[in-house]
């Protein structure tokens, strides 16, 4: 930090634009892209495309509103878990109450929003780090879904059901109707609004932000109950898409979903992130896994492969920023 | 000037070992008040073989837990630590089947330990990424590289040498529960006494006056995760050890119920505070509840949430309290 900030004479080998997180990702994409596409036929088919992003809509889901919370320096660990308390609640409410399906849709979407409005409170009333809130709550919300559900998974739901989870829509998977909606909305959101702006401004200084008369305490109840809502709303579209409910549902979903954020450019300290460069994350993610899984690699070896991602992605964004900032 | 005089006195290590004190004066309370309870409610629960059990069984946990509490304190966070112990007790389990002399497959557990959470402590430290992301990184990279490695098969025809956990001290004290106390007392010691242990609080409480008076924070850290990652070495081989099978895969959860020993034992989630004594005295408590369930007639499903509304009253309740401390 003692160090003199190098001259304007400092000369740039490459320009700013190619530097940045966003386009350098999208260029390893398109490398990605072609790599896998010449080393397996199967890979560079729209078929197979599409139904990659069939898989990726729950996570992708998920990673919008996690955008907003890690740009604000927050984090929530318990996504995972709504997901499995939502997806339990949906088939017990429906199967147990009596509910009609489409009233159980809407009482898991509430139970997440709560679950999501509850980390809010806490974090922002009692003030405890999001961190250890959503720890506390990846437990507490897996427990109730265990404990509800006594390991019992509820199926045979009706027909129609299936729509959203397995059928297309003008030769799009449905679900990705949806994901592409909440892109555009988030990416409006985020990059037009002044919530977006105030997201910017809690990241990079949240006392400045406070004493700049920010509703800093609102807008994060909202990310956060945004967060839990969209993980509900992830839920229905993954029981839909695999016509069952058990309470391991999501486990492991937070690895994923940060993993495309941080992988995005989104600054796990806050303050830098958008809409599109998650949007690249999830899309490298996905590609990842559907490319290790057609290059024979098992499942289970992948998420090795995304948590080293992970990490790597992590340390290069964090030495370059350190560059930028002339250290 | 009231303010100043308030915040002096919250640091006043008489004060603060007071209120410590009363954490774990309040959990001692809850184990046994606990346990007559169950005990009134059912008898079978306080047979001497079920209260063993409960302890040999979970051991582990309040080894573990030991290590964790020195991470937190330290402010720090490690969710990798239940993958680990799943990947250290197959790298001893499979030394062992394969003829390696017992004491090489245990020392193995203990330095492949020791050098993980070192790795980890050092990218944490020096590269200054934060401790969630490297470990919640870790995390995957260990359970997609057991179950990987292993296809999920389980190490059997173990030999007896090697079940450490069945070695009974003088006749009566089974190894667990002795190792359990001895790491207690031992880290609760060098951690009050020892200018290295005490450096764990300075870093974890204000890490720029710690800077100022000398201590390397990025050293403590380092040293803190190698620590960590002996405990986790011992905890695997308890784990190991207590059953004539070792399930390739990892134990799912562990570093939750872990890390809810050390929130639940007082040490503060905002660093600085904290004991190994409440650590372990609340590895038992949970123990102890997840063995009453079944005693008064409850699923076990309902321990992990259990478990989570621990965290959290535990959470609010210390920061409720340093609120009221600092004279806000």
């Amino acid at each position: 930090m003692s160090e003199i900030p190098l001259p304007q004479t400092a000369k740039r080998v490459v320009p700013w634009w190619l530097l940045r997180h966003e386009t350098m990702l999208a260029v390893i994409l398109l490398l990605a892209l072609i790599v896998l596409g010449g080393l397996n036929s199967r890979f560079l088919t729209l078929d197979n495309l599409l139904n990659q992003g069939r898989l990726t809509t729950e996570v992708g889901l998920i990673a919008l509103p996690m955008t907003f919370i890690i740009i604000t320096g927050g984090i929530d660990l318990s996504v995972g878990s709504i997901v499995g308390l939502c997806a339990i609640l949906l088939g017990y409410s429906w199967k147990n109450f009596g509910f009609p399906l489409p009233l159980a849709i809407c009482f898991s979407l509430l139970v997440g929003a709560a679950a999501g409005l509850l980390n809010g409170i806490v974090i922002t009333r009692v003030k405890v780090p999001p961190l250890i809130m959503t720890i506390a709550t990846l437990a507490l919300y897996r427990g109730l879904a265990e404990g509800i559900s006594q390991a019992r998974s509820v199926r045979g739901y009706p027909e129609w059901f299936y729509f959203i989870g397995q059928e297309n829509l003008f030769g799009v998977p449905a679900q990705l109707w949806l994901l592409l909606i909440a892109i555009v909305v988030s990416a409006i959101v985020l990059d037009r609004t002044t919530f977006g702006r105030t997201l910017y401004a809690i990241g990079n200084n949240e006392t400045a932000a406070r004493f700049s008369g920010l509703p800093v305490d609102r807008v994060k109840l909202i990310i956060y109950t945004l967060s839990g809502l969209m993980a509900g709303l992830s839920a229905c579209v993954l029981v839909s898409r695999v016509t069952t409910t058990r309470s391991d549902m999501g486990i492991g979903y937070e690895l994923d979903v940060i993993a495309a954020v941080v992988l995005g450019g989104t600054s796990i300290f806050g303050g830098v992130g958008t809409i599109w460069g998650t949007v690249v994350g999830l899309a490298m993610i996905q590609l990842l896994k559907n490319g290790l899984a057609l290059t024979g690699v098992k499942g289970d070896a992948t998420i090795v492969v995304i948590g080293a991602v992970l990490i790597l992605s992590t340390l290069v964004a964090s030495s370059l920023q350190r560059r930028r900032d002339g250290v | 000037m009231t303010t100043l005089t308030l915040a002096g006195t919250e640091a006043d290590p008489r004060r603060r070992l007071k209120v410590l004190a009363s954490q774990e004066a309040l959990l001692a309370i809850a184990v046994i008040g606990l346990a007559i309870a169950v005990g009134l409610y059912n008898p079978r629960f306080l047979a001497a073989r079920n209260l063993s059990d409960v302890l040999l069984g979970n051991a582990y946990i309040a080894v573990a837990a030991v290590g964790m509490s020195m991470v937190i304190v330290s402010g720090n966070i490690d969710i990798s630590v239940g993958a680990l112990i799943g990947v250290l007790a197959t790298i001893s389990g499979t030394l062992a089947v394969n003829g390696a002399p017992i004491v090489v497959a245990w020392l193995a557990a203990l330095v492949a330990g020791v050098l993980v959470m070192a790795l980890q402590g050092a990218i944490i430290a020096y590269l200054r990424i934060p401790a969630i992301v490297v470990t919640l990184g870790m995390l995957s990279i260990l359970k997609g590289g057991l179950i990987s490695v292993t296809g999920g098969k389980w190490i059997t025809d173990l030999p007896d040498s090697f079940h450490l956990a069945d070695i009974e001290l003088f006749g009566v004290l089974p190894f667990p529960v002795f190792l359990m106390i001895l790491v207690t007392i031992l880290a609760a010691l060098w951690m009050r006494y020892s200018a290295s242990g005490r450096a764990i609080y300075a870093v974890g409480g204000n890490a720029e006056a710690a800077r100022l008076c000398g201590i390397s924070q990025p050293r403590t850290i380092v040293m803190v995760f190698a620590l960590h990652g002996f405990f986790a070495g011992a905890a695997a081989l308890l784990y190991a050890t207590q059953l004539r099978v070792i399930q390739s895969t990892v134990p799912p959860n562990l570093e939750l119920t872990i890390i809810t020993a050390s929130v639940v034992g007082g040490v503060s989630i905002l660093g600085g505070v904290g004991t190994v004594i409440g650590s372990t005295l609340a590895a038992v408590l949970i123990a102890e509840i997840a063995s009453a369930l079944v005693f008064i007639d409850v699923s076990p499903y309902w321990i992990r949430a259990v478990q989570g509304v621990l965290i959290l009253v535990t959470v609010i309740a210390d920061i409720l309290r340093r609120r009221r401390m600092a004279g806000a």
